[in-house]
């Protein structure tokens, strides 16, 4: 067991795909000699050469565009994109071809792109540098799509997207990149929790708090805070977002009977809303009141002197378990 | 089979110079012409090499290929107005263009179509049920991909361009001498994507040809709408050579095409062909180019066949004998027939294959929406229940 803060983690993660498959390429812009500029993937280029850890031109759908014809030769490419707001241009590869080749197929030519993206705010930055693309993708069949909260999961859910035969979209919380935690790294991907299994990392009664990548850590705090309260909170990490693990949060809920979902990117047709219809069509009789949603706001991304306002903090995630479980909250005596 | 027989895989022993052919950055607009539309043979100083090896039976045999794909052109047309096929994207005027430049290729070489050079897949391999059934909207695909080296037709516009050039970057990585060839049409160079291609073949020397067939029209806009300048002008600016080929001259377009993959095989790096040519049919079988087209540029293009040409030197040669006539003739008819056949016979697709293959593994999302339409449609085969409404 070692202390590694996030972004080691992922390193590592990289690392250890790197050497076990010669079919392993990272591609991205700045990763090579610099190590990206968030440093993850330091070092990396050094040890396994300029052909393996390629510095690409700035140009975010050659990159993905180019990753697909590397995947119908029988690689495995990692790409990065160097920020959440700098996917776009790759876009139409990554939902016309990465998302669709394999049921365009048939299954004869298979996907296994991994796409690193550094995702969400927290960090002052200026526009296009903190957004929270993920509905976009959880949208788009044939992609899988996973948020990582902490260095363990980082560490291994990243090898364990490299090893999928299928597309992964793997967001990083770049707030948290700093954050250091204890990662095992002899740890046997064949016995970890697979990559698309949902985790309840703080067990409750009361209220089932729903969050993913960077909120996981706020909804923690708030279920220690809510614990001062008298109120117990079951917080629940995704993990993945395509396919969302539904078994577990029905499990949840149908205990507590209330559900709270948390994310920093803005709430109409965000993930949220999936995770509220889906838990109402699917254990309606278990529910002791409306699923809330606690989110970004539907404003785009805004500067960073107002970033604290748009993303949901641990007060903003405990006004919400108030309104769940029918206590005084800041829209009570509001209608509709 | 009938499509086995195609003419590929010995065509490539071209023995052109030892070394990687050497071509200057384009600076002229000359288009290069080995036969000409009067089917004279024009010698050329630096091509004929490329093409010495191409004698009387390997002609006839071109000749074949470009009158067989444009019988399953016509067959294909045939099928989609009798309501077989659900639209077809003809390449009438274009089979020079893909004669030429796919019978160039090596079986090992990677091949990036888009989704109108049906005459390729022909060549490829591909058997005439799986040219048809993506139109026929029985499949989303036609062929294996990997059992001909031929992608699927790709329907973004220049989305492949970056397919092959990875491809080709992959070929470097494993040390190999594999060609990779893209094809796409002039409405394609005004894409992003083709010109990320460019900037990654050039920066990595990828061994990439791109192969673009000028037809002149991007369904109803003319080519001087993507550009100011002749299309092989521009990839000079990314560093890569090209050249203007004429896209109706079989000839040509093999000895361009031999020397643009000899030039990947060596080391020698990307190269960009403009093959000018004419797309004589509708953009697809659900375009009226009456609406935009000039009638007279038509007969322009029609006085420029690329099939008559051939004709034409074959004759001048005494090559077109009433034997090699009724031989290509019974070939064409016999693939014609075939292609129907095939395609009438065609079996539909089960409901339930709409969520096959999505991913490799199994999905909970698809599982659970498989599950629950299976039971919609099992529903139907249930008597309703007593006092039901």
């Amino acid at each position: 067991m070692s202390k590694l803060t996030f972004a080691r983690a992922i390193n590592a993660g990289l690392r250890k795909s790197l050497e076990n498959d010669p079919k392993v390429v990272l591609m991205g812009e700045d990763i090579g000699s610099l190590g990206g500029v968030f440093r993850v993937t330091d070092g990396l280029q050094k040890d396994f050469g300029k052909h393996r850890v390629i510095d690409s031109p700035l140009a975010e759908s050659g990159i993905i565009g180019t990753a697909v014809g590397l995947a119908y030769r029988g690689y495995r490419p990692v790409c990065e994109i160097q920020f959440d707001g700098f996917i776009y241009p790759a876009f139409d590869q990554i939902v016309s071809q990465v998302a669709k080749m394999h049921y365009r197929t048939q299954g004869r030519v298979k996907m296994p792109i991994t796409i690193r993206v550094p995702f969400g705010g927290g960090i002052g930055s200026p526009e296009h540098h903190s957004e929270s693309p993920e509905a976009y993708f959880t949208h788009t069949s044939g992609l899988r799509v996973v948020a990582v909260s902490n260095p363990q999961d980082a560490y291994t859910m990243i090898q364990q997207a490299i090893a999928s035969d299928d597309p992964v979209l793997y967001f990083e919380p770049k707030r948290r990149y700093h954050d250091k935690g204890d990662v095992d790294e002899t740890l046997d991907l064949s016995t970890a929790l697979p990559l698309d299994k949902a985790a309840v990392v703080s067990t409750g009664s009361d209220v089932t708090l729903v969050a993913y990548g960077p909120l996981v850590k706020t909804a923690k705090d708030a279920a220690l805070a809510a614990a001062d309260e008298g109120i117990s909170v079951e917080v629940i990490d995704l993990r993945s977002l395509a396919p969302v693990d539904y078994p577990v949060v029905e499990a949840s809920v149908r205990k507590t009977g209330r559900l709270v979902i948390t994310h920093e990117a803005g709430q109409s047709g965000g993930l949220g809303a999936e995770i509220a219809a889906s838990i109402t069509e699917r254990c309606f009789h278990y529910l002791e009141s409306a699923p809330v949603r606690i989110t970004g706001f539907d404003v785009p991304y805004p500067y960073s002197k107002l970033e604290m306002h748009h993303l949901p903090d641990l007060d903003r995630i405990l006004d919400g378990v108030d309104r769940a479980l029918g206590r005084h909250n800041s829209l009570s005596g509001l209608e509709g | 089979m009938l499509t086995d027989q195609a003419g590929k895989g010995v065509d490539h022993h071209a023995p052109g110079p030892g070394k990687s052919a050497q071509i200057p950055l384009r600076t002229g607009g000359d288009l290069l012409q080995l036969v000409s539309p009067d089917g004279e043979r024009i010698s050329h100083p630096e091509f004929d090499i490329w093409v010495k090896d191409i004698g009387d039976e390997h002609l006839c045999s071109l000749y074949e290929d470009m009158t067989v794909i444009r019988r399953i052109d016509a067959e294909a047309t045939a099928l989609q107005r009798q309501g077989e096929l659900a639209l077809w994207p003809p390449l009438l005027g274009q089979e020079a263009a893909q004669i030429g430049s796919s019978r160039s290729l090596r079986d090992d070489d990677f091949v990036f179509p888009s989704y109108r050079e049906s005459g390729v897949a022909y060549v490829r391999g591909a058997h005439l049920s799986e040219i048809a059934r993506v139109w026929r909207g029985n499949a989303s695909y036609g062929w294996d991909p990997l059992r001909i080296n031929l992608a699927t037709p790709q329907i973004i516009i220049g989305s492949q361009s970056l397919h092959a050039t990875g491809y080709a970057m992959g070929v470097q990585l494993d040390g190999a001498n594999t060609a990779v060839l893209a094809y796409f049409g002039d409405g394609a160079t005004s894409e992003g994507d083709v010109n990320e291609a460019m900037v990654f073949a050039a920066s990595y020397q990828a061994p990439v040809v791109f192969f673009c067939q000028n037809n002149h029209w991007a369904i109803s806009e003319p080519v001087r709408v993507q550009s100011h300048v002749q299309l092989a002008d521009r990839p000079t600016g990314f560093g890569i050579p090209s050249m203007r080929v004429d896209g109706n001259d079989v000839l040509a377009v093999m000895a361009a095409t031999r020397v643009a993959l000899d030039r990947a095989r060596k080391g020698g790096g990307p190269t960009f062909i403009e093959a000018v040519t004419y797309r004589m049919g509708p953009h697809t079988t659900a375009d009226d180019p009456t609406r935009y087209r000039d009638p007279i540029e038509l007969e322009d293009w029609a006085a420029k066949d690329p099939i008559l040409r051939l004709r034409k030197l074959l004759e001048a040669k005494g090559l077109l004998t009433d034997d090699v006539e009724a031989r290509v003739k019974s070939k064409a008819d016999a693939v014609a027939a075939e292609l129907r056949s095939s395609c009438i016979d065609m079996p539909d697709p089960q409901p339930l294959d709409v969520f096959n293959h999505v991913y490799s593994t199994p999905n909970s999302w698809i599982e659970r929406q498989k599950h629950h339409y299976s039971r919609y449609l099992n529903s139907f085969n249930q008597p309703a229940e007593e006092g039901a409404l």
